[in-house]
């Protein structure tokens, strides 16, 4: 622990590190619990596979990787709900076909763009490698992110909780559907760099879901969310840089622990106290 | 200015098959209007297509000579039961807040005010004991009256109810078309999708009869005669009052 807070202090690449990482789980926390709760989690695995084009295409370009990606994950989002609503395929199966489309192209693409990065490394993600560009990048969209939520969550949460009673009172409903796709797509780029494509969703949804658990409000939810997203940041960064192992995959291991514990121990909704509560109320009977 | 509910030759189809077919009909406002009719009807339908929730092939909704995008923050709308997440985390006084929302403008928060009168919202349909209750914990009745106390708190002239009585106990049955009443008599306008035959007269003032097209409409004891009655349902009138007729 103590060595781990002296590189800290010495060494530049694992402080821009851990400032990304519990930025982006700050994000995706925020982000996961709107994801959770309308029920698009197969959306953020979609849009997290879908940008790698984008990503390889910018490579080509020589442009920041940032651009490609957003357009690629808008692109997306539009592309599943035109498959959906105009067709009698099930979004679950537009998604599908939408995003693996878009990650074989990619993974086409990144092999003949190979230059900076490569595969793997977008994949899995480099949470050490992380250049202060990116860490900007992160924070800017962190910005964008949490300003948009706190402006808008009144109108966020009634068209989570009860999107028809939102339209019925004049909410532009499928425009905030697809500006939650826009954050989605921000938070899952701002993600590549520590998490990785394959386990972006990972943050987006078990935080989110452990938070779930723990609260029957929402804006605690979200608040919950974040803390325990940034707290596997952490966590996991200080794991994997003491054993070295990969980052992405221990944060993510460690947001899962967490998961767990509230899974087990939630006093509310955990199966712990809910088998106790049956045994006491069959005992009562 | 004419008072009126007005909706001519709306036509909603899925996916090529017709839901509704040339639905006309004009009503008073301040009256408590019933929209019966066998499943499938296009009930339900009726009233999302009024309200512009659905897209419609054609037709004119207006109201108070007005077109529902006007009035939109004036109309409240309680969906049915099913199409609501129980496990949503939100707490019965929170959800009765979410009906301050029309009338708060863009990135203001409710205030002490609006706090109170949800409070207040809430002690009219008596759930004030069950406020920092978790929604998916409440009975079916309770549920229907958090979710009227939050078309109240929204102080709206129209109300639009889908299929308010559909499972729910006759205490919370009886509180929730009293209240009702108590709307239309404040001279608001009260539309409700309704199921049970054996109670559409003495609910109601105004009917809508329903089978995808409107086969009567009018003042309640106009349209609930046997022979109007089973051009919509294939079974004989008296005997689906006799049985309740819950689940036709």
């Amino acid at each position: 622990m103590m060595s781990f807070i002296a590189d800290l202090q010495q060494y530049q690449f694992l402080q821009n590190a851990l400032i990304t990482s519990i930025m982006v789980g700050i994000i995706c926390g925020v982000i996961g619990s709107f994801i959770i709760m309308r029920g698009m989690a197969l959306m953020g695995d979609a849009i997290s596979h879908a940008v790698l084009p984008g990503v390889a295409i910018s490579y080509m370009l020589g442009i920041n990787y940032f651009y490609g990606a957003v357009f690629f994950g808008i692109v997306t989002a539009v592309g599943i709900g035109v498959v959906s609503q105009n067709s009698r395929i099930k979004s679950d199966s537009a998604i599908g076909i939408v995003f693996s489309a878009f990650f074989a192209l990619g993974v086409i693409l990144i092999s003949k763009a190979q230059t900076a990065t490569d595969l793997t490394q977008i994949l899995f993600g480099s949470v050490l490698s992380v250049r202060p560009s990116d860490m900007i990048m992160t924070l800017i969209i962190s910005v964008i992110v949490l300003l948009v939520v706190f402006l808008f969550y009144k109108e966020l949460l009634i068209s989570t909780f009860d999107a028809t009673m939102a339209a019925a009172y004049g909410l532009p409903t499928k425009w905030i559907h697809y500006g939650i796709m826009v954050l989605l797509t921000l938070t899952t780029v701002a993600s590549l760099q520590t998490v990785g494509v394959i386990l972006v969703v990972a943050m987006l949804i078990t935080p989110a879901s452990t938070a779930y658990l723990l609260t029957n409000k929402f804006s605690m939810m979200i608040t919950l969310a974040a803390f325990f997203g940034a707290l596997s940041s952490v966590i996991g960064l200080y794991i994997s840089s003491e054993y070295n192992l990969e980052s992405g995959a221990v944060i993510v291991l460690v947001a899962t622990i967490l998961f767990l514990l509230a899974f087990i121990f939630s006093p509310k909704h955990g199966v712990l106290w809910r088998s106790l509560r049956t045994k006491k109320s069959k005992a009562s009977i | 200015m004419r008072k009126t509910i007005e909706v001519s030759h709306l036509n909603v189809s899925y996916f090529g098959n017709k839901a509704l077919k040339d639905v006309s009909f004009s009503f008073q406002t301040g009256n408590l209007i019933g929209i019966i009719g066998p499943n499938g009807a296009g009930k339900s339908t009726l009233i999302k297509a009024m309200l512009h929730l659905i897209p419609t092939d054609s037709g004119n909704v207006s109201i108070n000579d007005q077109p529902i995008k006007n009035i939109r923050r004036n109309i409240a709308y309680v969906p049915q039961r099913s199409d609501i997440d129980w496990d949503f985390p939100i707490v019965v006084k929170d959800t009765v807040l979410l009906g301050t929302f029309p009338n708060i403008k863009l990135f203001r928060r409710p205030s002490k005010a609006d706090k109170e009168w949800a409070a207040h919202c809430l002690e009219k349909v008596g759930m004030q004991d069950y406020a920092t209750r978790q929604i998916g914990e409440l009975s079916g009745g309770q549920q229907q009256r958090v979710f009227l106390a939050r078309a109240l708190a929204q102080k709206a002239d129209f109300f639009f109810l889908d299929e308010p009585f559909v499972g729910i106990d006759v205490a919370s049955e009886e509180m929730i078309i009293d209240i009702l009443r108590d709307l239309r008599d404040e001279g608001k306008t009260v539309m409700v999708v309704h199921h049970d035959l054996s109670k559409v007269e003495a609910y109601f003032d105004e009917l809508i009869l329903l089978n995808k097209e409107v086969i009567e409409s009018g003042p309640v004891q106009e349209v609930v005669r046997p022979d109007i009655m089973s051009k919509a349902y294939s079974m004989d009138f008296n005997m689906l009052q006799q049985m309740g007729a819950h689940n036709v």
